[in-house]
């Protein structure tokens, strides 16, 4: 039963499965556990960004393509629900219309891009999917009318996810059971479903087929199948789950203007969560999310303080201040594909596997 | 003229042809002058900032998403030099404004070439031959870029004004052209007819044709072609710097992310240009330069999305490019 729900893709790790079942009971008892604002606001982040980023896996790890529009779809999701909660007033409706929109609008979006640039040289990917999210956040910012400019859209949601909703007096175990818990609860479901979904979707037939083209397009092409429509396809699957997270996203703010869902900082995050927990693995999207969003929630106030105490030295002041933190994630992500390639769950799995010495499966090593 | 049969010349008529079908949508001839005179000259700037791009590429086969950075380095670079010459570029007299602005220049791409030799060394380096992997590196190190530019000029907008004698404009007929535009063609035909020479008419140049065409063949004839490429790379980002030069001059203001903007910006002309080839590159950003001057002045709301029009039309008609490199 367990095996059928994770689609037979086991942490094969004791220790990869551990950390996995700390994060599923961390994040499912989150509000219980970390009290405070700051920490559950983080742990819905890492909810959010496991989606996003599982789905950005989908194309740079299982079929070895690289896309920076991953973000854009990411803000048509998140847009899809505020513009529509801010023209149709905050009920179920407008959300679901608005969530419907959208993934049309992304899977319109997405197919035009996949059919017309995947036929072009793959290198060619890349380069115009950043000119095409570039153009795109031009676009959300220019259209104010629309989506608000660069203030963004501050909207209400349907009073029963709205904070102020209590749906008891009493405190249950010291939390309030109120409309952000429900959110959250919200989030958390649909996090853990599409991320089972994933898993699905990468250990089927369809995802063997991406993987072999990522190890090699022509003797994919030369066994029979279509590169193409397998490339447009996971192009598309992955767009969708991005907008997802964008939906997502914006019933957990409340808000969304083009610095929350759109700027290419965003897309930077996301490849770096992908390069850390390791590509071509959906717990590695998983893992990711954690480690990043707490380093780069909790980290930012450790290099204010060693800022602070270097203050005699200006150079060195300077480079520690917490506005340079990009900096370090710079360094990071330039050290970890040195050094760390098949991140953390490629490498908690060759350990494994050396212990065992059992043959190695190959595929992990070779990303 | 045997030449010509060798070339596909196709693709040289796009540039008269677009400037062509704008003339009846503009209508004032004039107009039309000033607006096709200042598309060439920003082609030419797009041109000299992507030459190195598509150089590396071409000759190296390495995709550099940190191009941009050796960009934003030139023109910050630019701004120090100029800022401390401030009795130069001041003064109004020609040349003493171009005295002002020739050792801009060469700092700018002294300092590009040093930094382009150690990214070659610590980014690039350790991914020759995955393309994948160099996508994702060189971004990592354009982020460390970006954020030490913040560090040593701070995170805000400089401005660059252009020297005196360099600013206004002549009048030619009803057409006004500035000054500024003729220099950058100037600039900009220099490189080209630089790059050509070089390439094709000297030794150097048929060295590092011959060792992408067969590495091993030309080392075991006593080259080093090691080093030849690593000198490409670092030729690559001393261009880049000119063109942030030019780039800053033009815009008469820099910011610390304008690596990253003008990134998508040649991204695009190396793709109308088919990634490695210097005469596709110019036909591109020629092109770009032209189609940003008319939508700007037509249609200013849409100018950003012509250039992605402009790129997925040529892509339709020659999915690989104007002038594909047939040895990929």
């Amino acid at each position: 039963m367990f095996n059928r729900l994770i689609s037979n893709d086991l942490p094969r790790s004791r220790l990869l499965a551990a950390v996995l079942l700390m994060i599923l009971l961390g994040l499912a008892f989150a509000p219980f556990l970390f009290p405070g604002v700051k920490a559950l606001s983080v742990a819905a982040k890492v909810l959010i960004f496991v989606v996003l980023v599982v789905g950005f896996d989908l194309l740079l790890g299982y079929t070895g393509i690289v896309s920076f529009a991953h973000t854009m779809f990411f803000g048509i999701g998140a847009y899809g629900i505020a513009i529509a909660s801010n023209t149709w007033g905050p009920t179920w409706g407008s959300i679901g219309l608005g969530f419907v929109l959208s993934m049309g609008l992304t899977l319109v979006f997405s197919l035009a891009i996949g059919l017309f640039s995947l036929r072009v040289r793959a290198i060619f990917f890349a380069m115009i999917t950043l000119a095409v999210a570039a153009a795109f956040q031009t676009l959300a910012s220019q259209l104010s009318d629309f989506t608000g400019g660069e203030d963004g859209l501050s909207f209400k949601l349907p009073e029963l996810l709205s904070p102020s909703t209590e749906f008891s007096d009493e405190p249950f175990f010291g939390v309030s059971l109120d409309g952000r818990l429900l959110s959250y609860y919200l989030l958390f479901v649909l996090a853990l479903g599409m991320l089972l979904a994933m898993l699905r979707i990468v250990n089927s037939p369809f995802g063997r087929v991406l993987q072999a083209i990522r190890e090699n397009e022509f003797r994919a092409e030369a066994i029979g199948y279509r590169v193409v429509v397998y490339r447009t396809l996971s192009s598309v699957l992955s767009a969708l789950f991005a907008c997802v997270a964008g939906a997502m996203l914006a019933v957990w703010l409340r808000y969304n203007g083009p610095d929350t869902s759109l700027s290419f900082e965003i897309m930077m995050d996301v490849l770096l969560i992908v390069v850390i927990g390791g590509m071509g693995t959906v717990y590695g999207a998983a893992i990711g999310s954690v480690l990043f969003l707490l380093a780069q929630s909790y980290l930012q106030d450790l290099l204010r303080l060693a800022s602070e105490s270097a203050a005699a030295w200006p150079l060195l002041s300077a480079l520690l201040s917490p506005d340079r933190w990009l900096l370090w994630l710079g360094v990071l992500f330039v050290l970890s594909v040195y050094y760390f390639p098949t991140g953390v769950v490629g490498r908690l799995r060759a350990r494994t596997a050396l212990k065992r010495s059992a043959p190695k499966s190959g595929l992990e090593e070779s990303v | 003229m045997k030449f010509l049969q060798d070339i596909d010349t196709r693709p040289l008529l796009l540039v008269p042809v677009l400037a062509l079908l704008a003339w009846p949508l503009i209508g004032s001839g004039s107009t039309w002058l000033t607006l096709t005179v200042a598309g060439l000259a920003m082609g030419m700037i797009i041109f000299i900032m992507a030459s190195g791009l598509t150089l590396v590429f071409g000759l190296m086969d390495v995709l550099n998403f940190g191009h941009g950075l050796f960009i934003a380095l030139g023109a910050f670079v630019a701004t120090s030099v100029l800022g401390a010459m401030g009795d130069w570029t001041g003064s109004g007299e020609w040349w003493r404004n171009m005295l002002a602005v020739l050792p801009a220049m060469v700092v700018a791409m002294a300092v590009a070439a040093a930094v382009g030799l150690a990214f070659e060394r610590f980014i690039v380096r350790p991914v020759y031959g995955q393309h994948l992997k160099q996508i994702l590196i060189t971004m990592g190190g354009m982020i460390i870029g970006e954020e030490l530019i913040k560090v040593i000029w701070g995170p805000l907008q400089i401005a660059l004004p252009l020297p005196e004698a360099m600013r206004g404009s002549v009048l030619w007929g009803d057409a006004a052209i500035e000054k500024y535009r003729l220099l950058a063609v100037a600039v900009g035909l220099a490189v080209f007819a630089a790059q050509m020479w070089v390439l094709g008419r000297t030794k150097i140049g048929l060295l590092i044709r011959a060792g992408v065409q067969d590495r091993e063949m030309v080392e075991s004839l006593g080259y080093r072609i090691r080093r030849l490429f690593v000198g490409v790379f670092v030729v690559g980002s001393a261009l880049a710097g000119l063109g942030g030069v030019m780039w800053g001059l033009y815009q008469q203001n820099v910011v610390p992310q304008m690596g990253a903007q003008v990134n998508v910006l040649i991204f695009i002309v190396i793709i109308i240009g088919g990634l490695g080839s210097t005469g596709g590159a110019l036909i591109g950003a020629l092109l770009v330069g032209l189609m940003a001057n008319y939508t700007g002045f037509l249609a200013p709301k849409v100018a950003l999305f012509s250039n992605i029009a402009l790129m997925a039309a040529i892509l339709l008609w020659r999915p690989q490019g104007v002038y594909p490199v047939a040895n990929r």
